[in-house]
């Protein structure tokens, strides 16, 4: 992630509480290894692949990246397994942030800790204020995500990971705070 | 200061005196396991992160138990257990065990205290959400995502916050026909799937003594499916005499200080626990046995980390012993113990295997995950259309076993095995 926290404009994806990780990205495709370029991208291909047939495509078919680059959830965003392919699925799709009501922990750790998307918190339910497709702004420093109609809707602070995310993940926070050596690359 | 368990052990792999819920702090992991889906790409964030000629942080330490994708023609299945093969070799890491040689055991959860990698007091991180399963012998362990792993294996060390704790006092002894994952699903569906987000499930009481390792680690399995960091359950002399025979390694098990604060406390009593299971497609959907007794099914699924333990194949046993089952009944033993088990173990003179087959079940496959995550397309017991399910695994989550039209419901042993019998729901009890 960058030392400026992004601001992101872009229409966006809309899901509902309980959005667990065999949605974000079915089990059949965790044969891919997600630090390999290639199946790295191919993940994201296949994001939210496992969503009810009812829901609109994600990804539309034969493209790798999604129209979407911001996600709006209810609650308890990515429970269920612990793969980190799920949120690097989301990444790799294009996806900047995810704005939900709440998180499961792994993967708002795994969020943070890949630096692949912002894990944000909204104060108030926005799965039902928003329609996929609506035009958004999220202005990750502000911590507001501003609608279309130019209503303003603010997002939590990111708490006691900030630290990690503005170092840029795990391992660069853990270089800056001295915890792990700087030599290795 | 008194602590929980769980803050206990954190404070001690901090080298504290103690910490509180909500502390940030860099603990020291005993173990770190890791299995073929994540295996590969922990170790691609390890190489990336600390170079190509980098060693663990100590060999002793990684465990890497391939188990989900064994018994199928994937190609990328089988170029990432490569991967792990080259790994284990150019490190010499003495804990692997191999797929396709007679040192392969299967599901890690079963396998890792099998082997005696589960000490009470430790601390233990594994890149599969199930890890958890681990607390049931006094550990402190959790599931983390590749990166992190890849930190902790460089490095020994977890940045991790200490989480606050919900207590669940268990008390009194559970009736014929209720088992521990009746025990399970009743605190899931009583906190919702996320009301133990961040927290640690400790589970205390009385009723503990009775419950088998086994049983302890059906419930600790499932804390994730309530949105927990861990589950935990203090040892007793009953989890000492089963991991001392399996490691000479020394260990030094810790239990909550009494009256240590929590953030919730909740108390059963088990002698009023039923039979239930879990509808689709989240496992907080509690509903009792007696209730759903008119949902027709098309298959039961007896396996996993949760539900494919001995225990439970015996548990299935003395239900199906003498009876037909109308439904096609998928069994997988979790580890080639199991498998070996249900060779050995006997009721009334006739071995598992025998009851099984003569109940009808399909011919047992060889031990893994399986269907329990639905896996490439070729896996054995895949639900790959609308399959109504039984199934004795830990999630029900849509498309979780496979198809988006299979529901799936999640229940006991003895749950699944009368209802295979009977073709719908049916209640356990009716049958023991
Ligand atoms: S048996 Fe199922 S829940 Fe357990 S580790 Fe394997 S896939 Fe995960």
């Amino acid at each position: 992630m960058s030392d400026t926290p992004p601001v992101i404009t872009g229409t966006v994806y809309v899901v509902g509480d309980n959005i667990d990780t065999d949605q974000i990205i079915p089990a059949q495709y965790l044969n891919l290894v997600p630090t390999i370029p290639e199946e790295y991208k191919k993940l994201g291909s296949y994001a939210l692949i496992g969503l009810p047939e009812a829901c609109p495509p994600f990804v539309e078919e034969g493209q790798m990246e999604s129209a979407f680059p911001i996600v709006i959830a209810g609650r308890n965003f990515g429970c269920g397994s612990s793969r980190e392919h799920a949120p690097i699925a989301l990444g790799a799709a294009g996806v900047k942030a995810v704005v939900a009501e709440s998180y499961a922990r792994i993967f708002f750790r795994n969020a943070v800790a890949t630096g692949e998307l912002y894990p944000m918190e909204s104060e108030i339910r926005l799965a039902d204020v928003f329609q996929t497709g609506d035009a958004a702004t999220l202005d990750i420093g502000a911590g507001t995500l501003t609608a279309g109609d130019g209503t303003v809707y603010s997002t939590k602070p990111i708490g006691d990971v900030a630290p990690v995310v503005s170092a840029g993940g795990i391992f660069a926070y853990a270089r800056e705070t001295g915890m792990i050596g700087t030599d290795s690359q | 200061m008194s602590m929980t368990i769980t803050e206990k052990i954190l404070a001690r792999a901090a080298g504290r005196d103690e910490v509180k819920p909500g502390d940030n702090i860099w603990v020291n992991a005993d173990i770190l396991l890791t299995h073929d889906v994540c295996g590969p790409g922990t170790i691609g964030v390890f190489k990336r992160e600390f170079g190509q000629d980098a060693k663990v942080w100590s060999r002793e330490g990684v465990v890497i138990i391939p188990d989900h994708y064994i018994f199928t023609k994937d190609v990328k299945a089988h170029r990432n257990i490569d991967i792990l093969r080259e790994f284990v070799k150019e490190q010499d890491l003495p804990y692997y065990y191999d797929p396709g040689t007679s040192n392969y055991k299967g599901v890690c959860h079963v396998a890792m205290p099998q082997e005696g990698h589960v000490r009470p007091g430790e601390v233990i991180f594994g890149t599969d959400s199930h890890t958890c399963t681990h607390g049931a012998l006094g550990a402190f362990a959790t599931g983390i995502g590749n990166t992190d792993a890849g930190f902790v294996m460089g490095t020994g060390k977890l940045l991790i916050k200490v989480p606050e704790t919900l207590r669940f006092t268990l008390n009194g002894k559970l009736q014929k026909g209720v088992t521990a994952k009746d025990i399970i699903l009743r605190a899931i569906g009583d906190v919702g799937v996320d009301g133990a987000t961040y927290c640690a499930m400790e589970f205390d009481g009385d009723g503990i003594a009775d419950l088998t390792i086994e049983d302890r680690m059906t419930i600790c399995n499932m804390a994730i499916e309530a949105g927990g960091k861990n589950g935990i359950i203090a040892s007793d002399s009953k989890t000492e005499a089963y991991v001392r025979a399996r490691t000479d390694k020394p260990f030094t098990p810790v239990t909550s200080d009494p009256d240590s604060p929590v953030k919730e406390h909740r108390t059963y009593d088990l002698s009023e626990l039923v039979p239930c299971v879990a509808e689709p497609n989240l496992p907080d959907k509690y509903a009792a046995v007696t209730d759903r007794t008119d949902v027709k099914l098309t298959r039961a699924y007896i396996g996993s980390c949760t539900g494919g333990k001995i225990s439970d194949f015996v548990m299935a046993a003395q239900v199906m012993k003498g009876k037909k089952v109308s439904i096609d009944t998928f069994l997988v033993p979790a580890t080639q113990e199991v498998a070996e088990g249900l060779m050995s173990e006997q009721i009334d003179g006739q071995s598992l295997v025998e009851i099984f087959a003569e109940a009808g079940c399909l011919d047992i496959a060889p031990p893994s995950c399986a269907a329990c995550l639905g896996g490439p397309l070729d896996t054995f017991g895949r639900a790959n259309t609308d399959e109504v399910v039984i199934s004795t695994t830990n999630r029900n989550f849509i498309g979780r076993m496979g198809s988006k039209q299979a529901q799936i419901y999640l229940a006991s042993p003895y749950t699944a095995a009368a209802s295979a019998v009977a073709g719908h729901i049916a209640d356990p009890r009716e049958f023991l």
